[in-house]
């Protein structure tokens, strides 16, 4: 059937396409009455058709049905010659083995390497690349979601003129008349968000020199704008600084959120928690001090964490160079409660001379960070925990928008680009920028989306993915890695290369064609088809990573140190699961619960417990924030951690132009944003009386006293490894352990682990896991496999955090098995607590009797037939009714057993990698042989650190934690409950 | 005109007349006597001298056939025919079976007992001679009857209608076969 | 009643006016109003139910308000109070008739027919409860292509396998008790088709002495069974929660506090329903005060051993020392559901000890009101057992609340309509009294006079 209508679509394509101007017109009428018209109407733009009050989840399966036969549509122009008939299967391609391709995750232009899984040409998976520098093999969250957007029925698939479908013909028609109209030039700007993609640069070079007086901007909200800023001051000159964190003893985040904001996020998570690591000979940990105003990951992992508001970490900040020696920088008023910890922590900081590390986050002023630097220099940190390289982004981003904008109010833009980004939603609320898109004549957005900005521009041309598309871009430390094309793109798409190539040339232009030409002058290689072959397969371009520059310490002098602030204070920062807004769309990360929050599908404004208790706030409670340049409301939040009298606000929702996911989800925080600082003072709140529903997937985040995540202190540990927690093997009545060949089992390091959810959205992807809408959430029916469980102890208004990922046990003598009425989860003789979807009755009580409560029930029909596209093919897509629940990726072990069978040998060790193992960034999570006492995970088991999680319960769980060691300053210990 | 007699039928006001009737009816020598009462008499039995009957190890065959069946099967699929390992359990864990053994000795037990009685009592049975008696209609009311059947070796219509009559019943009726 | 004219005009004795009276009931040609009120009600919730059915075979187990943890919410609730329900009936039957307690003759036959609509409830839910319902009989052995089988170590099976068991052996019970009965409506009946109906059902019973005698072994048998039968069922249902390691599940106290609870909810439906019955057909003269008196005395008893297994569960919690099970007494009595904790101690251990005074005991409208109430203190019984234990178990980060939409509801009530349903129409089309037992008391108490 499908063929049929392709045909009908080919056939309308073609005549869409013949005609233009008029006659268009008539012809659409004409089709307009034909039958397959319709029904492509219907399935080609399906959001026109919905009901509002329709959920996401109804509409996810609803809107993915147009997938097929867009996919289908969009490929149909091809010509037919050039369909290869899969009669003869190609060498290399085995169906059922799929294949891996390097590539790149591009986030504010920096590339994360990646491997993306293919499956009979069909990219179905995302890992990390191990020979990428800023992956080494693990993943972040953007990178294994950015595969759902590249599926998203909501895509961008036509071009718009004025909101009427139009066609690239009389796109390219408009544009060379526009460029033509200004010969140098005059009155054309493009705007971009941040790009580190050689090849592109280089475009832009080419196109400045040929129209001199025509302008490049770029901007992202979350830019490196302070970063930049703060080099210049402390050194003259604007540097990027890379850190190497391996060979830090003592390190000190001013608000610096670097295991998840910073562009080098996996390899700083790897490095950091490598030295964390106190097993068998190494007894030595570093020690990380914190200075934030809500809560982060990188604060969660803290050993001596301070809450200040943003806007006093510049105060902490001079008053900690002072001690330091930097004359004069300290304000006269520094508050009692700092003292104490400053002394430790300067003292601390001069007994670390070039092995300790201070760094500063983007959303703080340059101070902090040149304050920073001169630290860092001090201290002979400089070249040994920190070096620094030139810019890989342009700087000012901020300023660059704010004068665009400006010239464009003045009305002399005659034609702007906008390739990519979203700034009409993620414009900082003093810069009017959205408005004065109408004053631009020739507005273009090419954009992955219809946004907000493509809704404000005359043209809005669909992107394509960067997995349908060749490109390049460059990691944090300058690597450049090639990003090649995983399939032919979905729909009639072109990239930002592309355009800009048209731009040039006014011919359309081939994306491979200007990567491989610019490579190949960029390289003087000898034999560049061999070079471009194993750039391509590594991932990454042999020797690009940028040469340090020496950046010497300028003495500069400090404006006066603000007063302290008083009042309430707005922070804004980055939203851990939507980022700037881009992924807005995005049903894994809408329905990824954030880090410590666990909130799903929504933002929420953060408090501290004490201030909502002054301020009489509840959670869910709706309030208005208001600040000199904007309000907005937004439900409560109450988060421990969180400094007092300032309220945080994540970005990235309030869209008011996305598709059905994101549409409805959280309020806008951009309304507040004003750059380049992430705060601002002066806020107000105020109760509306209303309330909002938020939908988290953990309520309770007290142990309750229960001996759920052993934590202890290094002292302790080197005194007793066992950290006081006795072991004894508990009797069973029971026959021992399944005797198989193998004795899976999974190690997971609780010491290690950051909360970064990597595992949880590879574990979606990996097994086919759905997507279930805010509303089942909130009723609790979330269907993660892998869960990430977050306990604060200790001080409420200053508590310890711990991250405890919780899959399936797999307990030997597993609670669920024996209550099943028909053995529909049985065991295997290689341990595995194995669910046989197709035997399972759906009575429940297996979920019930799970102590752990890691069993997933389909309520209703959640999986989406219709997005089996994305599907991992191994992987049974489980129906309504059934249970289902982690299986050790059974999947990988099994094609791990028919390999080994086929070369005759034993698996082995490390072989079999589970989903959530390979996208850990810190190598918390290990799995193996238990049998084999040689393997990795039977070692870290046999570590005195090791323990079951309710061991009391003697289940026997196969998936046991190693306990969490902090490393507090002795000087502060008495500040820590630990 | 001989109508094909199935026996005597004398109809009673109240048990205690019944029983004392049947009493003498046995006394008398007569064999093939029943008796019909809409509720069970005390001392019916020793007044027609019936035998126990063996609805008692109907019943226990039943639940020992019922008992074996089910540990047999529940031993067989757990054990022989279907093992796998669920929870780490042994694979006989005989305590498990109890419960379903000993609901399948309450069931075979209780049924063999009900169908044992229906067949002993050759129910269900719609028509029978007594039926065509017009006032046996009433035994279930508040009626009761003896009957000596026409087979009954010391049976003579003349004599046994003259017997009953001496037993002072409201009527005796000839009930046709 | 006094329309009804005796069907012979003759000089009436005791047991005619027994058989006339009861057997009218349901040979009467009117229909009372107050019968097709309550009937009209009845079958209205009903037709609730069976939307509901339809709707959730439609959409799934969702349009409940379970979630993980807590997978099992009204469905399982209301099927252990209907079974529960249904133990009263054969507690009657049998065991009275085992000690010989001749005052049950005139209310175990209705007391019988509410354990079978009461079972057929509870038969009800386990199949609608599970995610696909369709497969409800892979948890029978039966042959099959894959060789599966049932995992006869699960409780669910048991389950099936004593609720069936108990279904049947009370419906042949009952019919078996029913069938002198049959044969006198048979002989009542006026109209053909009562005759042929009722002549069919009564399988040619003609009182004959010797059919008598093995009637009364197969009954006194079938008592005998039953009695056993009936303790185990509650406990395999109780052994469904006690085989889990949830707290408040797992532990050796359920069967006897599961028994014990059926026999008081189950009394306490005889008492909901004989008190309106035996008004408003005035069959005080059969269903007499000492009747309800007993069943009051009966009632009282089991208030009393239920406090005690409230008290022992939570003497063994503190004693245990394990802190799971402590946590769990103290979510029970402060935790979110705590107000249906202390509605359950009031409705159960509480109220009933009024019924320790005689003048509350003499008092039918008391009795009704006290009854209704222990009904309501079981279902919060059951609820607190299966949804309370679940929302807050072993690791703090999974706990959950589940809170119970229309869907849920409508079923609750569903189910009471149809079970509702069902007695009137055993009220309208059978005798709901024993007539041939009546007519034995009768005889022997002439006797004994």
């Amino acid at each position: 059937m499908s063929d049929h209508t392709s045909l009908d679509l080919m056939e309308l394509r073609e005549r869409l396409r013949a005609s233009n101007g008029k006659d268009y017109w008539r012809s659409l009428e004409e089709l307009a009455d034909t039958p397959e018209f319709h029904t492509f109407l219907e399935r080609e733009f399906p959001a026109g058709l919905r009901a509002p009050e329709m959920s996401r989840r109804r509409f996810l399966q609803l809107a993915a049905a147009s997938l097929a036969l867009a996919g289908i549509a969009a490929c149909s122009p091809t010509p037919p010659e050039q369909l290869v008939p899969y009669v003869k299967q190609p060498e290399n391609l085995t169906p059922g083995n799929p294949q891996f391709y390097a590539s790149a995750h591009i986030l504010n232009g920096f590339a994360t390497g990646i491997l993306v899984q293919s499956d009979t040409g069909r990219p179905i998976r995302i890992e990390g690349n191990p020979d990428h520098p800023a992956s080494l093999g693990a993943a972040d969250i953007f990178a294994e979601a950015s595969i759902l957007s590249l599926y998203d029925p909501e895509r961008s698939k036509t071009i718009l003129h004025n909101g009427q479908p139009s066609s690239w013909d009389q796109f390219d028609e408009a544009l060379s008349k526009t460029l033509t109209a200004s010969p140098t030039g005059q009155g054309i700007h493009i705007l971009t968000p941040s790009i580190t993609s050689a090849s592109l640069s280089d475009l832009f070079r080419l196109y400045i020199r040929q129209f001199p007086n025509a302008q490049w901007h770029q901007y992202d909200p979350i830019n490196l704008d302070n970063v930049y800023a703060g080099t210049k001051l402390a050194f003259g000159q604007a540097v990027l600084p890379v850190y190497h964190l391996e060979s830090a003893d003592v390190l000190l985040s001013l608000e610096d959120d670097f295991l998840f904001a910073d562009p080098g996020r996996l390899a700083y998570t790897r490095a950091f928690t490598d030295r964390r690591r106190v097993h068998g000979e190494n007894s030595t940990m570093n020690r990380l001090y914190v200075v934030e105003g809500t809560p982060s990951i990188t604060g969660s992992m803290a050993d001596h964490r301070l809450a200040l508001r943003s806007s006093d970490v510049e105060r902490f900040t001079r008053a900690l160079a002072q001690r330091l020696g930097f004359a004069g920088a300290a304000p006269s008023d520094i508050p009692d409660g700092w003292s104490r910890w400053l002394d430790a922590l300067a003292d601390d900081l001069k007994a670390h001379p070039g092995t300790s590390l201070v760094t500063a986050g983007m959303g703080q002023p340059p101070v902090v960070h040149a304050l920073a630097h001169w630290i860092n220099a001090t201290l002979g940190n400089s070249g040994k925990t920190v070096t620094y390289i030139a810019p890989l982004t342009t700087e000012a981003q901020g300023d660059s928008l704010r004068s665009l904008t400006g010239t464009m109010n003045k009305g002399s833009v005659s034609a702007l680009l906008i390739l990519g980004g979203n700034p009409a939603y993620s414009a900082p609320a003093d810069i009017p920028f959205a408005a004065a898109l109408a004053k631009v004549p020739f507005s273009v957005h090419l954009s992955l989306y219809e946004d907000e900005t493509s809704a404000a521009c005359a043209w809005s041309l669909p992107m394509t993915h960067d997995l349908e598309t060749w490109g390049d871009a460059r990691a944090y430390d300058g690597t450049a890695t090639i990003l090649q094309p995983l399939i032919q793109p979905l729909y009639e798409t072109r990239s930002s290369l592309e355009l800009v190539g048209e731009i040039l040339t006014d011919k359309q232009m081939d994306a491979h064609e200007i990567v491989q030409t610019y490579w190949q002058n960029a390289t003087h290689a000898g034999d560049f088809d061999a070079f471009w072959r194993k750039s391509l397969h590594d991932g990454v371009i042999a020797n690009t990573s940028a040469a340090t520059v020496n950046a010497a310490l300028n003495d500069f002098s400090l404006p006066a140190a603000p007063a302290a602030a008083s009042g309430l204070e707005l922070i804004v920062r980055p939203d851990p699961s939507m980022w700037d807004g881009e992924f807005n769309n995005n049903g894994w990360l809408q329905e990824l619960p954030k880090p410590l929050t666990k909130l799903t599908w929504d933002n929420a404004a953060l408090v501290s417990p004490a201030t909502a208790q002054s301020l009489g706030l509840n959670n869910n409670d709706l309030v208005t924030l208001k600040t000199s340049s904007g309000s907005v409301q937004a439900p409560v939040m109450i988060l421990p951690g969180q400094a007092d009298d300032c309220v945080t606000v994540t970005l990235g929702y309030g869209r008011t132009k996305t598709g059905h996911v994101g549409s409805g989800t959280g309020f806008n925080a951009y309304s507040l944003l004003v750059l380049p600082t992430w705060f601002a003072d002066g806020l107000q709140i105020a109760r509306t009386g209303g309330t909002y529903p938020l939908a988290t997937t953990q309520n309770h985040f007290t142990m309750e006293g229960r001996d759920l995540i052993r934590e202890g202190t290094l002292v302790d540990y080197l005194q007793d490894p066992q950290l006081g927690y006795s072991a004894p093997e508990l009797p069973s009545m029971y026959p021992t352990a399944p005797t198989g060949e193998y004795a899976w089992g999974m190690s997971i390091d609780l010491n290690a682990c950051v909360g970064c959810n990597a595992c949880i959205v590879a574990c979606q992807s990996e097994n086919n896991i759905p997507v279930v809408g805010k509303e089942q959430v909130e009723t609790g029916r979330e269907m993660h496999w892998l869960r990430v469980d977050g306990y604060f102890s200790g001080d409420m208004d200053d508590p310890q955090f711990a991250h405890q990922p919780v899959p399936c046990m797999h307990c030997e003598q597993a609670p669920c098995e024996p209550v099943c009425p028909v053995g529909a989860t049985v065991h295997d003789d290689e341990g595995i607590n194995q669910m046989v979807y197709n035997r399972c009755v759906g009575t429940r009580y297996c979920s019930n009797n799970c102590p752990y409560k890691v069993r997933r029930f389909n309520f209703f029909d959640y999986s989406d037939p219709d997005l089996k596209i994305l599907n991992n093919p191994d992987v049974t897509v489980r129906s309504r009714g059934v249970m289902e629940k982690c299986t050790y990726c059974v999947q990988r072990i099994n094609r791990a057993h028919s390999t080994a069978e086929r070369e005759g040998r034993r698996i082995g060790d490390g072989e079999v990698k589970t989903a959530c193992q390979t996208a850990c960034p810190a190598n918390a999570i290990v799995f193996g042989d238990i049998s084999d006492k040689t393997t990795q995970v039977a070692q870290l088991k046999a570590q005195p650190t090791n323990y079951a999680l309710l061991a009391e319960l003697n289940t026997r769980p196969r998936t046991t934690y190693l306990a969490k060691l902090t490393n507090p300053n002795p000087a502060l210990a008495s500040d820590q409950g630990a | 005109m001989i109508m094909p007699l199935y026996g005597l039928m004398a109809e009673f006001t109240n048990p205690a007349d019944l029983l004392q009737a049947a009493q003498k009816t046995s006394a008398a020598g007569y064999r093939k006597v029943d008796a019909f009462s809409p509720f069970a008499i005390d001392g019916m039995e020793d007044a027609l001298s019936l035998h126990s009957s063996k609805i008692s190890y109907i019943v226990l065959g039943g639940a020992l056939v019922g008992m074996l069946s089910g540990f047999g099967m529940q031993y067989f699929s757990a054990v022989i025919n279907y093992p796998v390992n669920v929870g780490g359990r042994p694979l006989d864990s005989l305590p498990a079976f109890v419960p379903i053994s000993f609901e399948m000795a309450v069931l075979f037990g209780a049924f063999a007992g009900v169908v044992g009685m229906l067949i002993l009592n050759g129910l269900p049975m719609p028509y029978h001679p007594v039926f065509n008696v017009p006032e046996f209609k009433e035994m279930t009311r508040d009626r009761f009857f003896l009957c000596i059947e026409a087979r009954d070796p010391k049976f003579d219509a003349d004599m046994t209608r003259q017997f009953l009559n001496s037993l002072r019943p409201e009527r005796v009726a000839d009930v046709e076969a | 009643m006094a329309a009804d004219q005796p069907a012979s005009p003759q000089t009436s004795t005791p047991y005619a006016r027994i058989d006339d009276r009861i057997s009218s009931f349901v040979l009467r040609r009117s229909t009372p109003r107050g019968w097709l009120i309550g009937f009209g009600i009845a079958f209205m919730l009903s037709l609730g139910l069976f939307g509901a059915i339809a709707y959730l075979f439609y959409t799934g187990v969702g349009i409940w308000g379970i979630n993980i943890p807590v997978g099992w919410g009204f469905a399982i609730t209301n099927f252990v109070w209907w079974v529960g329900i249904g133990h009263a009936g054969t507690l009657i039957s049998a065991i009275l008739l085992l000690f010989r307690q001749h005052w049950r003759t005139s209310i175990n036959r209705f007391a019988e027919a509410m354990t079978l609509f009461a079972v057929a409830m509870a038969g009800l839910f386990p199949i609608l409860h599970l995610g696909r319902p369709q497969y409800f009989y892979w948890l029978m052995p039966y042959p099959n292509t894959e060789s599966m089988w049932p995992q006869f170590r699960s409780p669910l099976v048991w389950d099936l396998f004593a609720v069936l068991t108990y279904a049947l052996v009370s419906l042949i019970f009952w019919f078996v008790g029913l069938v002198p009965d049959l044969a006198a409506v048979r002989d009542r009946a006026k109209s053909r088709f009562a005759q042929i109906v009722f002549g069919f059902l009564a399988l040619g019973w003609r009182g004959s002495a010797r059919h008598w005698q093995r009637y009364h072994q197969v009954y006194f048998w079938l008592a005998a069974l039953a009695t056993p039968l009936v303790i185990s069922v509650h406990s395999i249902v109780a052994l469904d929660f006690a085989y889990g390691i949830i707290p408040g599940w797992h532990g050796t106290l359920m069967p006897p506090y599961f028994v014990i609870g059926a026999l008081l909810s189950g009394l306490a439906m005889v008492l909901t329903i004989a008190i309106p019955l035996r008004k408003f057909y005035h069959l005080e003269d059969l269903i007499t005060d000492r009747h309800l008196d007993n069943i009051a005395k009966f009632i009282l008893a089991m208030s009393l051993l239920i406090t005690l297994s409230y008290a022992t569960e939570i003497f063994m919690a503190w004693y245990s020392g394990n802190q799971f099970e402590e946590f769990l007494v103290q979510n029970r009595a402060l935790g979110p559901y705590a107000p249906l904790y202390w509605l359950m101690i009031s409705c159960n251990a509480i109220m009933p000890l009024a019924l320790i005074f005689k003048r509350v005991r003499q008092r039918p409208l008391f009795l009704f009101i006290i009854a209704l109430l222990v009904n309501v203190g079981m279902w919060t019984e059951r609820f607190v057992i299966v949804v309370v234990s679940l929302s807050a178990d072993f690791l703090p980060s999974s706990w959950g609340i589940f809170v119970p939409t229309v869907w849920d509801i409508v079923m609750l009530f569903g189910s009471v309509g149809l079970f509702a349903a069902l007695i009137f129409l055993f009220i309208r089309f059978l005798p709901v009294i024993s007539i041939s037992e009546v007519q034995e008391e009768a005889a022997q108490s002439a006797e004994g006079a």
